[in-house]
């Protein structure tokens, strides 16, 4: 299935948001959510399903002024 | 007396506060432009900043940049006030607001709309309405704001309890572009806590904000971008402390004509 993560156009099997982060390894880590431009809680995120076509943004902590 | 003693800053006893939460160093510093997290973490240090600002970006499965930052951040100690840098739209704002209550856990959140590209001036009513929307959910807004009474009022209006006006453009290091403007808005806000934000380049622009009454100063770039950052970072905590110090102390007045402060009388009479 084809979808979009953080901009980029990406092949997934992953019917969650959870096992998105999961597939990127990225389950453990500390970030937050968006789907399709509205926020996801790390509680939604196995309850979150995605499909074809989603956009998907997966944010960190980083530098800021 | 001692000698110790007598060297204390009068500063140390001298906190401001922040939506009830007290601080003792006025400097708000930005985490961003650092030639190495170490010395980013050494200015933290150097600077004596109880707060610095951080920011969202997207993570990569790969380097997980983001994580490594959190860790260093989290191991200096400090409390984190999250931007919202970049955002252009209100929507953009608010979920990137709320994104940042959830990563980092606080409800603080230095709120940006930008409006123009050349100068990165905030968008003002965008700002209004999405403080609006975030102060309703429960966030303590830190707005970037312009030295705009008018805004300011609706800013407060809406509930924000800090006003950021900037110096100068973000990144610019001008200085205080309009200090009439800002010394206006500190004497119409004598009772909200006043950072400006933005566009200081010297330790004598934030020593200047300081003299205009303003309670604090946030910066990044002009340390950052030093060539010896912690040493810019220690410069700075200086002439922000300096400058608190002499607003306590109440200035002179200005005058137009010389005064001789040498006593006059007594003056020995030695011309031919």
């Amino acid at each position: 299935m084809k979808i979009i993560v953080n901009g980029e156009p990406a092949d997934t099997v992953a019917g969650t948001l959870a096992g998105l982060l999961a597939e990127l390894e990225l389950a453990g880590a500390i970030v937050a959510t968006a789907l399709n431009g509205d926020m996801v809680r790390a509680a939604r995120r196995e309850a979150t399903p995605i499909a074809e076509g989603d956009r998907v943004e997966i944010l960190a902590p980083m530098q800021g002024g | 007396m001692d000698a110790m003693t007598h060297n204390l800053p009068a500063a140390a006893a001298d906190p401001v506060t922040f939506y009830g939460t007290e601080v003792t160093s006025r400097l708000l510093l930005g985490t961003a432009q650092y030639p190495s997290p170490a010395i980013l973490a050494e200015a933290i240090r150097a600077s004596g900043t109880e707060i610095v600002t951080v920011s969202l970006r997207r993570e990569s499965g790969a380097a997980k940049a983001g994580q490594s930052f959190w860790q260093l951040i989290r191991d200096l100690g400090v409390k984190v006030l999250p931007n919202t840098a970049g955002c252009r739209t209100v929507k953009e704002a608010v979920t990137t607001a709320e994104m940042a209550r959830e990563l980092f856990g606080t409800p603080w959140v230095k709120l940006e709309v930008i409006g123009e590209d050349d100068t990165l001036q905030p968008d003002v009513f965008g700002l209004v309405e999405a403080a609006r929307i975030l102060t309703r959910d429960g966030f303590q807004v830190f707005p970037y704001t312009t030295e705009d009474l008018v805004v300011a009022e609706k800013l407060v209006s809406a509930g924000c309890e800090v006003l950021m006006p900037w110096g100068a453009p973000i990144g610019s290091g001008r200085g205080l572009n309009n200090p009439y403007g800002l010394r206006s808005m500190r004497a119409h806000f004598p009772g909200i806590p006043l950072v400006v934000d933005a566009g200081v380049g010297l330790p004598s622009h934030a020593a200047a904000a300081m003299e205009l009454g303003y309670d604090a100063v946030l910066l990044n770039t002009a340390v950052a971008k030093a060539g010896d950052p912690v040493r810019m970072a220690r410069a700075f905590a200086a002439a922000i402390a300096a400058g608190r110090e002499a607003v306590i102390a109440d200035p002179m007045e200005v005058r137009d004509m010389a005064a001789p402060s040498t006593p006059v009388m007594g003056r020995a009479l030695l011309g031919s």
